[in-house]
């Protein structure tokens, strides 16, 4: 009976919509807010957030953009490499552009220019749906990414073609460039993820995503009762190429410091993000989050434990966490399209219940 | 009974004029034609049945009504005015709900979630608004889920709220899809074969639950049914449907007692 709803009854409409409906949600959620934003920054080190907190902030923002998409809209994308790729080379642009405009709002525009691309290339989808739409989509990640090969523009006809981020600043702290500290690019990357996460879990929740899961769920009757998939279909492509814009531009700035579009953004990304969805559950924010920490965390627990510990050759851990990964795709997508974030929903269902299962 | 004026149903309630005319409708799939030349109105307020054996064109009419098929020939006139080739969702915003005779729910979402999607035509808060929430979205969301309560509480469907669609009986889904269509105040309600597959009890409530909708908010409803004793309980006046053609068209009484329509019912043969 530790977590439970009785006694917390809702007497109002604007209760029931909340994102935490349950108490001890809320209070969860606002101690994670407090962890993250006022513990880890003081306690985490250069290791821990390359290796893992970095990435799995900007994995989320793209598995939340990629999820609005495909877990909710319904409509697959393989091109979310060259999506990202559209943010950070839109980001690296702007950053040596307008040098004297903050990187903060670099980032929000690159999402915007990724977003504008996105509704370019998902016009199709009016007219193609699953397996066809596709192979449209991993036709934009070959295009986008030998573009930004081909055109020496788009790299500002840098000699080895590769793009670097300059330092930039926030509040006179570094965040890109060389000289960065770790905290700082950590809560630079924090506050995006909140955002992102705080649009998508509005927009999700209301009308807009009532249309998306219509259209997902059943086309036909969507548009009958009175959802234009025109719109519908394209704002989904605007908004969630925004998140995966935003999720490239960070990636490349402040990552990764330093690009090349094939290596950093080729399909393998696509389908890494992909997975991240499938495994954290589609249709979820909460499971975009826990597909990012599982797909992250994986590699480096597989590594510290049968590397590091048990002295396995490094080759062998990579193909375990191959199979690995490959074995979860197939039980999720058979067993749980709802990845994670259902697996953790039954799990409260049953604690909510428990210990009186009837 | 083609007069433009309403009439006074045996019941004693007032029919008004004429919502919606369909002039001269015919439909084809490649060969096939699904609806052959066929005309008849709908009033203001009445109960208007469509009936037919199977494969007569009943929901092929209902589709065209939606905007979801485009008729070869013929003309759509929506409150007094000729409806111009329009898409499916523009026939929602103009005010007409409808009901499949397959269940076209949205399975991943819960009942509350499909009622409120039946609300999309009443509410307009713009992407970037409905994203920062607070304000209009929250406060537009809330409106719409008092009127969408109302609905859920008349088709006394409250204790399945928050369950998965997915998760409902048959007869249940059928219920919760009336909710979506009601719960966007329609002028013109459409309703295919709302009671197929119900057994007694479910037919009767059913029954009852259309007869309230078209008493308290005076909703005017065409429904096909095969039901002959709902139809002939329910509706103000019916069109007959075989093969395409239109073969009756009156009162319950009238096209009882139609000789095509008892010829059609009892499978006389056609030359
Ligand atoms: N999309 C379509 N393409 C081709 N033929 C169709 C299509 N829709 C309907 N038809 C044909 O049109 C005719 C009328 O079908 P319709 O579904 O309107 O009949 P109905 O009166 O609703 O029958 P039922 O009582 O079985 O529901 C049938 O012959 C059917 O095969
Ligand atoms: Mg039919």
């Amino acid at each position: 009976m530790f977590y439970r709803e009785a006694g917390d009854f809702k007497t109002s409409y604007v209760d029931d919509n909340q994102t935490f409906p349950i108490k001890f949600d809320r209070y969860r959620y606002y101690f994670v807010l407090f962890f993250a934003f006022l513990i880890v920054p003081v306690v985490i080190n250069d290791y821990w957030v390359n290796a893992v907190f970095m990435p799995f902030l900007i994995y989320s923002i793209a598995a939340i953009g990629l999820n609005i998409l495909v877990g909710y809209c319904g409509q697959v994308s393989l091109g979310t490499g060259g999506f990202m790729a559209v943010g950070a080379y839109a980001c690296y642009k702007l950053m040596t552009s307008f040098p004297e405009v903050s990187i903060f709002f670099h980032v929000l525009l690159a999402g915007g220019v990724t977003a504008l691309v996105g509704v370019a290339f998902g016009l199709p989808s009016l007219r193609i749906k699953g397996f066809y739409l596709a192979v449209a989509t991993l036709a934009a990640q070959f295009f986008l990414v030998w573009l930004f090969n081909k055109v020496p523009w788009f790299y500002n006809h840098s000699a080895s073609g590769q793009i670097s981020a300059p330092e930039r600043t926030v509040f006179g702290i570094a965040v890109t460039g060389p000289h960065t500290s770790a905290w700082a690019t950590y809560l630079f990357c924090l506050v995006f993820v909140t955002i992102c996460a705080l649009l998508a879990r509005n927009l999700t929740r209301g009308m807009q995503g009532r249309k998306w899961m219509a259209i997902r769920d059943m086309d036909i009757a969507a548009e009958i009762i009175g959802v234009d998939p025109l719109k519908s279909k394209l704002s989904a492509f605007a908004v969630s190429s925004f998140f995966i814009g935003v999720s490239g531009a960070l990636f490349f700035s402040v990552y990764l410091g330093a690009v090349e579009v094939g290596e950093a953004f080729g399909i393998n990304k696509s389908f890494l993000i992909l997975f991240m969805v499938i495994i954290g559950g589609l249709g979820s924010i909460f499971g975009s989050f826990a597909g990012a920490a599982f797909l992250v965390l994986l590699p480096v627990l597989l590594k510290n434990v049968l590397v590091g510990m048990l002295g396995w050759p490094t080759d062998l851990a990579a193909h375990l966490e191959f199979m690995i990964v490959g074995a979860m795709i197939i039980i999720f997508l058979i067993a749980e399209p709802h990845g994670l974030a259902q697996l953790w929903r039954v799990a409260k269902e049953k604690l909510r219940l428990w210990p009186f299962p009837h | 009974m083609s007069n433009e004026e309403g009439y006074v149903t045996a019941d004693g309630r007032k029919i008004g004029g004429t919502l919606m005319e369909m002039k001269n409708i015919t439909l084809r799939f490649g060969g096939v034609k699904a609806i052959t030349d066929i005309s008849f109105d709908i009033k203001e307020g009445e109960i208007r049945a469509i009936i037919g054996p199977n494969g007569a064109g009943k929901s092929s009419m209902l589709n065209v009504i939606s905007g979801f098929y485009v008729p070869q020939e013929g003309e759509v006139w929506f409150k007094g005015a000729k409806r111009p080739p329009m898409k499916p969702y523009q026939v929602a915003q103009q005010g007409i709900a409808r009901t499949f005779q397959n269940i076209a729910l949205f399975e991943g979402m819960s009942v509350l979630d499909n009622v409120m999607t039946g609300r999309l035509n009443h509410m307009n808060a713009g992407m970037f608004q409905q994203a920062i929430w607070k304000g209009k979205a929250e406060r537009e969301e809330v409106e719409n889920r008092e009127v969408v309560e109302k609905v859920i509480d008349f088709l006394e469907i409250q204790s399945i709220r928050k369950t998965p669609v997915a998760r409902l009986p048959y007869g249940l889904k059928k219920r919760v899809e009336l909710a979506r269509a009601l719960a966007a105040e329609p002028m013109l309600l459409l309703l295919d074969e709302p009671m197929a597959g119900m057994n007694v009890e479910e037919k009767e409530d059913m029954s009852r639950f259309i007869l309230d909708v078209n008493d308290e908010f005076g909703t005017t409803i065409a429904l096909i049914e095969h039901d002959m004793g709902v139809v002939m309980d329910l509706s103000d006046r019916v069109v007959v449907m075989d093969y395409g053609k239109k073969i009756g068209d009156g009162t319950p009484d009238e096209v009882r007692n139609n000789q095509d329509v008892i010829d059609a019912y009892l499978g006389v043969a056609h030359d």
